[in-house]
């Protein structure tokens, strides 16, 4: 099943119903469900337009933000969505935690089950933690970054955003630069975009590459500018300042000097009406110079705002408000 | 049991890699050791018909961690050896790696002692190559042989210093003590929890390069070169390290190896949706590296069939599957999953009991591997065609952390004699 971007979710004559009491990863979304997703996303974009920011849609129900990293920007996002509908949210950040204190991951989320939850939104720096929670709790479990794994509303958010501006997703060619190895986001939007038909094409140093990405769906490119070149979407990735048991690159410095994004690099290779992105936080100079940050393709900034409509959406979804679960 | 005079086995298929036995007979044990069959059956005798089963030398599994002492809520020499003895093995060697390291005489006699009084199974243990397996400064190997120890390794973690191993394998050398190798470049392989490649990828977990292990085996090869001491690489998981291992054997060089039943039954696809029961230390490789272990278990480049029997709880393996700990369960399983390998076609049943018995033995210098005449009473039952479901309820091991539940495995040991005393018996 397609949905157009025109389509209302809600007016849609299909037999589909969105299923997924957990988000994972993308890895387990269909075709249909990411459109889905996209659609509720958009039908839900206009409240944060609104003078009075909120709809009573999960008024009464709990979620709690479970943060085993440091994250602004994600917390804050689904924070705000789930007060957007009305939702109460609590937030544990790892340090205030249990975590410390030997406990483990099973002990700490029965403990929260205990208070009876609705939904646990979990980043963690393990790969495959909210897995392991989702198997031990009955509340719904949302994904926000899990180690090196997966970083759904992420990529949804990104494909939200692409559609906007391109329409469509199938037949685009997609290009993810930077730490490909190590980045949840990129590990998401391959899977993403490759299921809506994008041609993904990621590059960067070869330290930075692992082997089996063209098993996710993305095409390995010798040089940034053979994966910009007629790009539609570039996107870059944060590079970690430091890692000190791997040595990846030399130098922040000669990074960007070989794999930062730049005009003149854009303007060479790139679709002239290239879309520019970034997860965020950038470090401005290093993976993108601030001509093209702030440049006429960006849309680092609605992608932060589509962010907030696509985590109401996930809300929303897992919450089985269509009769899924009631 | 202790005033039965003879045990008899009946009608069974003898099978002796060490005499190239393989034939329909009896055996007849006589106050712990094996005699020659005679006219008639003494008084109290106690007679098994073991028809249609094979009657081989006791297995032995040169590498188990049995936990004790120090973690006995994860296993205990008497559990183990327990386990060991329901799935065959009348002996074990055990891992220094306890708390404390078994780096001393003292804690090999405790073992020692402890598998005397409570233990189901011969257990052989295995010194630390340096103190405290620190890596720095070697164990005193000749108070550990003299206690009895078999052999040397700080398994569990490589030798980081090359120097210290090759000194390690001299003063090994000196006192007829096996230098056994765990075989890991530690700078490839850290923070890794599986193998390197497209699952690790999928379920964005840090791999362990096959280099990883190749790099340390050609290390070991080439210091057993330079030394001229017999030395063995635990736990071989990749073709990579296999074909190393295969060229040194052809040019002379004293290496024997072992790999195990995970190897060449499962591959990476195992890890599935981040079940730490998957996860051991090397890790489960793939496809073409189960090929290459099964090709080398045929042709000779493997010496011995091990379980790397690692017990934990559940403390340690309901985790986030990078915390978890590394390591399964196998001696309840090891011999089903061999026999697996035989009906294959892959190895035929001598070269079977070969790997699981008398190698063993002949690598670590100790009783059993035959059931020639005047030979040790450790004697194992195998009825080949027994199937059964590999249940969490059945393990007699402490641990659980085992790939294979719920698997319908066929093949098991129905009889298992140590030294003239039935430490297993299903034949009822």
């Amino acid at each position: 099943m397609t949905l157009s971007i025109e389509g209302k979710h809600k007016n849609v004559k299909t037999t589909y119903r969105f299923t997924h009491k957990h988000i994972l990863g993308i890895e387990q979304l269909s075709v249909a469900d990411i459109f889905h997703i996209l659609d509720t996303a958009i039908s839900f974009k206009e409240i944060s337009n609104r003078p009075i920011k909120k709809v009573p849609t999960l008024k009464g129900k709990t979620i709690i933000n479970f943060f085993f990293e440091p994250s602004t920007r994600t917390r804050l996002s689904f924070e705000i969505a789930a007060k957007r509908m009305s939702a109460d949210t609590f937030n544990i950040a790892a340090s205030t935690s249990s975590a410390t204190k030997g406990e483990t991951l099973i002990d700490t989320a029965l403990n929260l089950q205990a208070m009876n939850p609705d939904i646990i939104i979990i980043r963690h720096g393990s790969s495959g933690a909210p897995g392991l929670l989702a198997r031990h709790v009955a509340a719904s479990i949302l994904n926000a970054g899990d180690g090196t794994h997966e970083h759904p509303s992420q990529a949804l958010l990104d494909m939200m955003t692409v559609r906007e501006h391109k329409g469509n997703i199938e037949g685009l060619k997609v290009a993810i630069i930077g730490d490909i190895a190590h980045s949840r986001v990129a590990h998401s939007d391959i899977l993403g975009f490759s299921k809506l038909g994008a041609e993904v094409r990621v590059a960067g140093p070869e330290t930075f590459m692992v082997p089996g990405l063209d098993a996710l769906g993305a095409k390995v490119c010798g040089s940034v500018a053979e994966a910009v070149t007629d790009a539609d979407v570039v996107m870059a990735l944060r590079i970690q300042k430091e890692r000190q048991d791997d040595p990846l690159i030399p130098s922040l410095r000669e990074y960007a000097q070989f794999y930062g994004i730049n005009h003149n690099l854009l303007q060479k290779y790139a679709h002239p009406d290239v879309l520019v992105m970034h997860p965020g936080p950038i470090n401005r100079g290093v993976e993108m110079n601030p001509d093209v940050a702030d440049g006429k393709g960006s849309v680092i900034l609605e992608q932060v705002t589509n962010g907030v409509a696509v985590r109401m959406a996930l809300l929303y979804l897992v919450m089985g408000q269509e009769g899924g679960r009631g | 049991m202790a005033t039965v005079k003879m045990i008899i086995l009946q009608n069974g298929r003898l099978l002796d890699p060490v005499t190239g036995v393989d034939t329909e007979g009896d055996l007849w044990m006589e106050d712990g050791v094996i005699v020659s069959p005679r006219e008639e059956i003494p008084e109290n005798s106690q007679v098994f018909d073991v028809r249609g089963k094979w009657i081989v030398p006791g297995l032995i599994d040169m590498h188990v961690h049995l936990r004790e002492p120090g973690e006995e809520y994860k296993e205990t020499i008497k559990s183990g050896t327990m386990a060991a003895a329901a799935g065959g093995f009348t002996a074990v060697a055990c891992m220094p790696n306890t708390t404390p390291v078994n780096d001393c005489a003292s804690v090999t006699q405790f073992i020692l002692e402890t598998a005397a009084r409570e233990g189901s199974a011969r257990v052989y243990p295995v010194g630390a190559i340096s103190k405290g397996s620190k890596g720095a400064g070697l164990a005193e190997y000749g108070e550990l042989k003299e206690a009895g120890a078999v052999a040397v390794t700080d398994d569990g973690l490589p030798v980081f210093d090359s120097q210290l191993m090759r000194r390690a394998m001299e003063y090994a050398g000196s006192h007829d003590l096996l230098v056994m190798s765990h075989s890991e470049e530690i700078a490839l392989s850290r923070n890794g929890s599986m193998n390197e490649g497209v699952v690790s990828t999928r379920l964005g977990l840090r791999g362990i390069p096959v280099a990883a292990e190749a790099i340390m085996v050609y290390r070991e090869i080439a210091l057993a070169e330079l030394t001229g001491q017999r030395t063995h690489i635990a736990h071989v998981s990749t073709a990579a390290a296999a074909e190393l291992i295969a060229q040194a054997k052809a040019r002379g060089v004293r290496i024997t190896a072992e790999t195990t039943p995970h190897y060449f039954t499962l591959t990476e696809e195992a890890v599935g949706d981040y079940d730490t029961n998957a996860k051991m230390n090397p890790p489960l490789r793939t496809e073409a590296d189960r090929q290459a272990i099964r090709k080398g278990l045929q042709d000779g480049t493997f010496d011995a069939i091990t379980t790397d029997h690692a017990p934990h709880s559940v403390l340690e393996k309901e985790l986030e599957f990078d915390q978890a700990a590394n390591g399964i369960i196998g001696l309840e399983t090891s011999l089903a999953l061999a026999l697996a390998l035989v009906r294959d076609g892959v190895i035929d049943a001598l070269r079977m009991v070969e790997l699981m018995s008398s190698a063993p033995a002949r690598i670590l210098k100790v009783a059993g591997g035959t059931i020639a005449s005047g030979s040790v009473a450790d004697v194992t039952v195998v009825d080949p065609g027994k199937k059964f479901v590999f249940t969490k309820e059945s393990i007699l091991s402490k641990g659980k952390n085992s790939p294979f539940l719920d698997w319908e495995l066929q093949g098991k040991a129905v009889l298992t004699v140590m030294g003239g005393r039935i430490t297993h018996n299903e034949l009822l």
